[in-house]
């Protein structure tokens, strides 16, 4: 039976050294590289033309900005009328756009790319997402302080709790605050990992069977409709995983920017 | 990704799972691949990130903003274009009602005068058969006047001949006339 853990394996490309850090050039990194050049690549040439009337490639290119768009506006804009903020203030969230964006469409690209036969999924490994939620983290940690001061501790503090349960309530708000990048980086990570090992297991099933060959090699096409199914739900998965990674990070970035609950 | 290129490739390759387990590490776990990959992610993601933040999404806003534009100033022109359509609507229905009193104080104007026209008209030729009516109605009285003058002449003379035919004797005019 092939190895299911074997797609996962680093393969050192290009040994680097950066100030004694282990820099080497792998094919994870290839892979972040090649998403690199098609998505700046797409964005950039499907927009040449700036047509009033897109062509196909323009009009993805504008679908997927107005549905990030849309995503940060629809999580972080419903907060601009409530808390008595300044009309200043109403698209000040939108600086944190092109973050939003560029982490959407990494990650969704990343995951397509792995779901090439053959390829490499840099999203299944744990310091990739681990890597992308610790920006995010480290990020709204900055901006939530630089915004609000010290104020931004009242996101430790939900109004309306009755005082003797106040210091249980800050602790766990404290521990849920600092579990965030955790389970933010192992939700992709894990859903990435166990989607490409089911698949690889079935696949494996298939061959088995048919190496067993006979009636069992009828009994292959049950792994085989599997595999087939598994394999939509998994594109789904990927386009979900990146819209959810994508999600969070816009509801902690409201957190950092409207931290009264 | 299928030949290795290493000896420790080999053996995580050629390894049952739980073998590589304990031998290598599951790799997105091995900490040996930690650095390496955060290095590039913050390599490919800060150039991505400075490739659509610096270029691409600036671009791609500017179309759809420039399309918003056009298609809201394309509205406010129609917009214009309707109530100035709306406005020579108005004045042509102004202009058709005036058109339409004025033609009317014309033709009641017009008709009073011929109404007044044929009224005196009507009132001279009345007069003028009033006058011939009571001419002839006087001519009628002065022959009744007449006939009913002559009527007792006729009568003596009738009487005088009807007793001269009756009693053979000639009676005159004047003496019929005394007796009747």
């Amino acid at each position: 039976m092939p190895d299911p853990i074997h797609q996962f394996e680093i393969k050192r490309i290009v040994p680097l050294d950066l100030f004694g850090l282990d820099a080497t050039f792998t094919n994870s990194a290839l892979f972040m590289l090649l998403a690199v050049v098609l998505i700046a690549g797409f964005l950039i040439f499907s927009m040449q033309g700036r047509s009033l009337v897109p062509t196909r490639l323009q009009s993805l290119a504008e679908m997927l900005y107005e549905f990030v768009a849309n995503m940060v506006r629809d999580t972080m804009g419903g907060h601009s009328h409530d808390d008595g903020h300044g009309h200043s203030h109403e698209h000040g969230y939108m600086k944190f756009f092109p973050l939003v964006f560029t982490i959407f469409i990494f990650i969704l690209t990343l995951n397509m790319l792995g779901m090439i036969p053959g390829f490499f999924t840099s999203t299944s490994h744990l310091a990739v997402t681990a890597g992308l939620a610790l920006l995010v983290f480290v990020t709204v940690l900055i901006v939530g302080f630089a915004k609000n001061g010290l104020g931004f501790l009242n996101l430790f503090v939900p109004s309306g709790v009755p005082i003797y349960v106040l210091p249980l309530v800050v602790a766990i708000e404290i521990i849920s605050f600092l579990s965030r990048p955790i389970s933010h980086s192992v939700r992709l990570f894990a859903n990435m990992l166990a989607g490409h090992i089911t698949l690889k297991v079935f696949a494996g099933f298939i061959i088995m069977l048919l190496g067993a060959g006979g009636a069992y090699g009828v009994l292959s096409i049950l792994p085989l409709s599997m595999a087939t199914a598994l394999t939509a739900l998994e594109f789904l998965v990927a386009f979900l995983q990146a819209y959810v990674f994508a999600m969070l990070t816009c509801m902690y970035l409201n957190d950092a920017l409207h931290p009264g609950h | 990704m299928a030949q290795p290129h290493n000896a420790q490739q080999h053996n995580t390759e050629t390894g049952v799972p739980h073998d590589a387990g304990h031998k290598g590490a599951f790799p997105p776990l091995d900490p040996n691949n930690f650095a390496p990959q955060l290095i590039w992610l913050a390599i490919t993601f800060a150039l991505l990130y400075w490739l659509l933040s610096k270029i691409a999404l600036p671009r791609i806003g500017e179309v759809i903003e420039e399309r918003r534009d056009r298609i809201q100033r394309d509205l406010d022109a129609a917009e214009a274009l309707k109530s100035e359509t709306e406005r020579a609507i108005r004045d042509y229905e102004q202009s058709l009602a005036d058109a339409r009193t004025k033609a009317g104080g014309i033709a009641r104007e017009t008709r009073e005068k011929l109404a007044q026209q044929t009224d005196n008209k009507r009132r001279d030729s009345e007069a003028q058969v009033a006058a011939k009516i009571a001419e002839a109605e006087g001519r009628i009285a002065d022959m009744k006047a007449n006939a009913l003058a002559s009527v007792s002449d006729i009568a003596s003379e009738t009487a005088s001949a009807i007793v001269a035919k009756l009693i053979g004797d000639n009676v005159s005019a004047a003496e019929a006339k005394k007796h009747l």
